[in-house]
């Protein structure tokens, strides 16, 4: 971010940072994928590698808490420094608990590929993923660019995919009453469906905070969000 | 190679900084030497002549006994008078220099002019006031003493006011202006009392050049071989008596020009001891 | 529930007057179109400014900025030094400081200062505060001991030299001489107190001391702090004006300055990228 410091070695720790971050992201990015993979293929190969693999991103997570610390103690960082490290913290938290959604999906695709599952439903939830998925990697992109309009872009996108998901909800609520032995893949599905919702909320938590490092700002406006119904209406009988 | 190079530099140079510090102590030895020796001589001449009777009687006539009373008392009233005289003109001159003239024209003028006076061969100041004073008079008198001393003690106490008035910081001034004092009590109630020391020293300082003139005072009060305290008459002093009596032939006179020397040698170096300690005191 | 979660702001990050409220603020000082010469050189450029009522403001930048130009301006100590001359308006309860007829000494008394090196007068710890309080009010003895021990309590002084009150102010040490001077200062009961670097030259114990007591002061007094420690101005000021080359570059609520400051030179100062 424009020149440089006349401390060389804070340059060279707020690079390592943004390195470590990028890296989370990148594994974040194919846990999350590969998760993804494990239910559409019923991969359950795959599916104990993204599980296995957890600890990875746990361990960057920690990476980050650290240096974060070190920044803090010793550099004391002012204004836009401050807000990287401060937004630092934060997308790593958000990226780990993407990874843990990650995880969990993988560890229900295992349960899954041992009962029988509406095909429609599964390709539902996939296409769920594919969009949080993308919403994941352009964000991931505007981080390492420092592109505000694209963190904005992505940050719209959180309506779509919650609309998506409240379909999806729906849609599964039809499979279970139609035919109550799917309830246990549906209910699955459901969890599903909902860590991979999670993690789009954290996604968009990412693309707030890429935008407040850059600006200093929130994205303003207060977003209309229709999903309310959703905990009232559909309420089973 | 470079290593050897760089070796033998290194033992030239060292050689070189032991024979500077030689002859540096050398030059200290030899210049402290004289003064130890002048010391010793005036202890050996001067201690033997001392008696209350110096402090009693009057200079005698050839041939006869008699000490230095006034001679001394001479010596310190007209003294005392060149510093009352001299005094406040000295450090109200130092204070303009250094509190309103430091940015003034004339002030540097003044300074120059100052620094002259302060290293004037005392005899043309002599000169001066017989000129001045003795010669409209139509005789000597402890007045034109008086006066031919104030001025030899104004720009010596010029000048240390205006060093002492320096060396007091301006953050001092401006924490004193920034309370709402006035300048001019800022200058004696603040100013003047950071550098009492200072200033003090230099009055002392002045004393002791003073004490020991003999130049200045041939001119204007020449001496007198009888106990006086009239300032308007000739009056005698420690230094033109040593002078008289040093070349004189008689043993008396010489022996007590001798005490007299030494006198004068213990009171300026008293003087100097003091001065000393109070700007060592300040530091 | 999840939407709670995706709704709360990256930070809560102050916009313009978070904090601090715009709207119980006066103006105790008006800094309009100043400019600063000394002699043909322009020090201060076209400075607009306000200090307000009972705030810390706090004047940031690099060496030769003009910041502590611009607090000797403030209570006119330029005036001492001849060829440094100041135009434009600074309004201070309705006059404007600049006015040749404005009578210093009263001003001074009113506008106080505290200095980079502590400047204890060459007097007793008691008469250095007593000293300043004679200067404008014939009070009794014991009116004078009162304000005395109310200003060294003041500056968080009075435990430490209570026993010692006729010892020379000098003997203090560095941190205790420059509260004696923080005391001195509002004993003469000014209603605003400029720092210039007031911590410059102690620990960071005494550094803490004056700091609080910076913030105490604010309830009663107005303070101006010029600073080189950018950590202290985030500290104790509600407010901060960083200077650049003479000019005026941004002024605003510090928090705001320091975590996101408007202006990309007040950045690069704040974050160590400058030169």
């Amino acid at each position: 971010m424009a020149n440089d410091h006349t401390l060389k070695r804070f340059d060279e720790e707020l690079e390592r940072l943004n390195a470590t971050i990028n890296e989370m992201g990148g594994l974040t990015e194919s846990q999350f994928a590969k998760a993804l993979t494990a239910v559409r293929e019923r991969d359950t190969a795959i599916a104990e590698e993204v599980i296995a693999d957890d600890a990875r991103v746990d361990a960057l997570d920690a990476a980050v808490q650290e240096q974060t610390v070190k920044l803090l103690a010793l550099r004391q960082p002012m204004a836009v420094d401050l807000r990287v490290v401060l937004s630092s913290i934060k997308i790593a938290a958000a990226l780990e608990r993407i990874a843990d959604y990650a995880k969990n999906t993988a560890k229900r695709s295992i349960v899954l590929a041992q009962s029988t599952a509406p095909a429609a439903a599964v390709a539902g939830i996939d296409r769920l993923g594919r969009l949080v998925r993308a919403a994941l990697k352009d964000v991931l992109d505007a981080f390492a660019d420092d592109d505000v309009a694209k963190a904005h872009d992505v940050w719209n996108r959180d309506e779509e995919i919650d609309q998506v998901y409240t379909g999806l909800f729906r849609e599964l609520l039809t499979y279970m009453m139609e035919d109550p032995r799917t309830i246990t893949a549906c209910t699955h599905l459901l969890f599903m469906a909902k860590n991979i919702e999670r993690a789009g909320d954290h996604v968009t938590n990412i693309a707030e905070l890429v935008n407040f490092r850059n600006t200093g700002q929130n994205f303003g406006e207060a977003r209309r969000k229709g999903s309310g119904a959703l905990y009232t209406t559909d309420t089973p009988a | 190679m470079a290593e050897i190079r760089k070796n033998a530099l290194y033992a030239r140079r060292r050689m070189r900084d032991s024979m500077a510090t030689s002859l540096a102590y050398a030059a200290t030895l030899f210049g402290l030497g004289w003064l130890v020796l002048i010391l010793a001589v005036l202890l050996f001449h001067g201690f033997g002549g001392l008696s209350l009777s110096v402090f009693t009687e009057n200079t005698p006539p050839p041939g006869s006994d008699g000490g230095l009373l006034n001679a001394i008392v001479g010596s310190i009233v007209m003294t005392v008078l060149a510093i009352v005289i001299g005094t406040p003109i000295g450090i109200l001159a130092g204070t303009y220099l250094a509190e309103y003239g430091r940015h003034d024209k004339l002030a540097s003028v003044v300074r120059f002019i100052n620094d002259i006076l302060l290293s004037a061969p005392s005899i043309v100041i002599g000169l001066f006031i017989y000129e001045v004073m003795v010669a409209p008079m139509g005789h000597f008198s402890g007045y034109a003493g008086a006066v031919a001393l104030a001025v030899i003690v104004i720009p010596v106490v010029v000048r240390t006011t205006e060093d002492m008035l320096r060396l007091v910081p301006d953050t001092l001034r401006e924490a004193a202006a920034s309370i709402g004092l006035p300048r001019s009590h800022m200058i004696v109630r603040i100013a003047y009392r950071a550098a009492r020391a200072g200033i003090v020293t230099g009055i002392l300082l002045a004393i002791a050049r003073i004490s020991g003139e003999t130049a200045p005072l041939l001119f204007t009060a020449l001496n007198n071989q009888f106990w006086s305290v009239n300032m308007n008459a000739p009056m005698p002093s420690l230094p033109v008596v040593i002078f008289q009596f040093a070349l004189s032939p008689y043993e008396e006179w010489q022996s007590l020009a001798w005490t007299g020397a030494l006198l004068i040698t213990v009171t300026v170096l008293a003087l100097s001891i003091i001065a000393r300690s109070l700007t060592a005191r300040k530091s | 529930m999840n939407m709670a979660s995706t709704n709360m702001p990256a930070f809560s990050v102050p916009v313009a007057h978070a904090g601090v409220s715009m709207a119980g603020l006066s103006e105790k000082v008006s800094i309009r179109n100043l400019d600063f010469f000394y002699g043909d050189s322009r020090a201060l450029k076209s400075i607009n400014l306000a200090l307000y009522a009972n705030k810390t403001t706090a004047f940031i930048g690099p060496s030769g900025c003009g910041k502590s130009t611009l607090l000797r301006v403030l209570n006119r100590m330029y005036d001492l030094y001849p060829g440094q001359r100041a135009t434009g308006e600074v309004m201070f309860d309705g006059e404007n400081l600049l006015d040749p007829k404005v009578d210093i000494n009263l001003l001074r008394a009113r506008i106080g200062m505290v200095f980079q090196k502590p400047t204890p007068f060459p007097m007793s710890i008691y008469e250095n505060i007593a000293f300043g309080i004679r200067l404008y009010e014939r009070l009794p003895r014991a009116e004078i001991d009162a304000r005395v021990e109310s200003a060294l309590r003041r500056a968080a002084l009075w435990d430490e030299v209570k026993d010692k009150l006729d010892a020379s102010g000098l003997g203090l040490s560095g941190g205790q001489q420059q509260r004696l001077c923080i005391a001195r200062t509002v004993a003469v009961k000014p209603e605003v107190i400029l720092f210039d670097e007031p911590c410059s030259a102690l620990d960071p114990i005494s550094t803490a001391k004056i700091e609080e007591l910076i913030d105490e002061l604010k309830q009663d007094y107005t303070i101006v702090i010029v600073t080189h420690n950018m950590q202290q101005a985030a500290r104790v000021s509600d407010f901060t004006t960083f200077m650049y080359l003479g000019e005026l570059v941004e002024f605003g609520v510090t928090e705001k300055i320091f975590t996101a400051p408007g202006d990309k030179r007040t950045q690069a100062y704040i974050t160590g990228r400058f030169g």
